[in-house]
């Protein structure tokens, strides 16, 4: 089981993904659904988060892996948090250190909407 | 096909059938050339951006200038601004350029302005005069709010504002920016939340005309002595609004990209009507 990935998976992986390539990109996949009690993905497809609302325990570590052909980025004001433009492919994390209900957005297409809700 | 904008009414003809009846003066927009793509939807945008400049400079007429109405480059980095400084260069025609969203990806805009804001304000916004036509760059695309739209802000209006307020209203006035300054679709985002204040300074105006990128495809709507016009883009087209999931790069058929890319030749028609506006696919 991959259920005990530990912080840092995400580097890792990045790594792995880099080292090898496509083949590494479907075992990662694969990793990532497994690892949600962990770490939890929102994917970026068609100008839309999913999933969304996404709720999570207090310490997780989001990812958001942008599948689209256009950049996207992450937003959220509330707790000034504000990625770079994820290119095609790229990833973004953030480790939820508090309670609480977080709506974000794309910093480059607003209309996109998403929302972390963040459980003690 | 010919698009002309004439007394208000817009009209499309076959191209070899366009009126001769125009001055000497005339310019030419490219828009979202998006240096950097290369996804499936168009893997060469280089080669296509560097075919729509062939055919700037084949034009039988020579244009005076050319603007870029945006998303230069695809993701702000370096490289990509370079080489559309190189390929716009080499026609020699002076370019005016208003940034889209793409094109300010990188430390606050500051990319863009760099290299295409001198003697602009704010984030980028100006305006000159040419053959008794003024034009305005507006900026649209920083400070976007939660509803999406492409957004001008109160400094740029204030601006805005001022900038007319001296001349006469039989000015010809042009406006440029990314984003439309209608509202063609809410749900994409393409339009411009405070686009119709701007427009409430230009009412007085006999003859506006109001250039476009941002959406990859050509669109017009006249309202009053206002025409609108948004340009094709040169690097990918993207789904009429509501036709698909999202707004992104629209995969066509193989031999069709060029039907589906293209630049406008605008045209000074001596009347009191609307400046006449060609736009030219690369192919078909």
């Amino acid at each position: 089981m991959n259920g005990s990935l530990q912080p840092g998976a995400t580097a890792r992986r990045l790594m792995l993904r880099r080292a090898l390539g496509g083949a590494a990109v479907v075992l990662i996949a694969a990793a990532s659904r497994r690892a949600l009690a962990a770490d939890a993905q929102v994917v970026i497809d068609n100008f839309t988060f999913s999933p969304t609302p996404l709720t999570v325990k207090v310490g997780t570590t989001i990812t958001w892996v942008n599948h689209d052909d256009i950049p996207h980025s992450i937003y959220c004001p509330d707790i000034k948090l504000k990625s770079h433009a994820l290119d095609t492919d790229d990833d973004f994390s953030y480790k939820f250190e508090q309670a609480g209900t977080f709506d974000y957005m794309c910093g480059i297409h607003p209309h996109m909407r998403g929302q972390v809700v963040v459980q003690a | 096909m010919v698009w002309t904008v004439a007394g208000g009414v817009p009209r499309s003809r076959l191209i070899g059938s366009a009126d001769a009846a125009t001055t000497d003066f005339t310019f030419v927009q490219i828009s979202d050339s998006h240096l950097g793509f290369d996804k499936p939807a168009n893997p060469n945008v280089t080669a296509t951006l560097q075919e729509a400049l062939n055919d700037v400079t084949a034009l039988p007429q020579r244009p005076t200038f050319m603007i870029h109405t945006g998303d230069i480059t695809h993701l702000s980095k370096p490289a990509q601004f370079d080489t559309a400084a190189q390929l716009c260069g080499a026609t020699k025609l002076t370019m005016h350029t208003v940034p889209g969203e793409h094109d300010i990806l990188e430390e606050e805009g500051k990319s863009y302005l760099n290299r295409f804001g001198a003697g602009s304000k704010g984030d980028g916004w100006y305006s000159f005069d040419a053959n008794g036509i003024h034009f305005i760059g507006l900026v649209n695309v920083v400070n976007l709010q939660g509803n999406g739209l492409g957004n001008l802000g109160h400094e740029q209006l204030e601006w805005l504002e001022d900038d007319v307020k001296h001349l006469s209203s039989s000015t010809p006035i042009v406006v440029f920016a990314h984003v439309p300054l209608w509202i063609v679709y809410q749900d994409w985002g393409w339009g411009t939340a405070d686009g119709a204040q701007a427009l409430s300074y230009l009412k007085r105006f006999g003859s506006v005309t109001v250039l476009n990128g941002h959406i990859h495809q050509v669109m017009q709507k006249v309202e009053g002595h206002v025409a609108f016009h948004t340009a094709r883009s040169t690097a990918f087209p993207q789904p009429a609004p509501g036709t698909a999931k999202g707004p992104g790069p629209m995969l066509v058929p193989a031999g069709e990209l060029k039907q589906h890319l293209g630049i406008a030749d605008v045209k000074l028609v001596s009347s009191k009507a609307p400046l006449a506006i060609i736009d030219t696919p690369l192919a078909g």
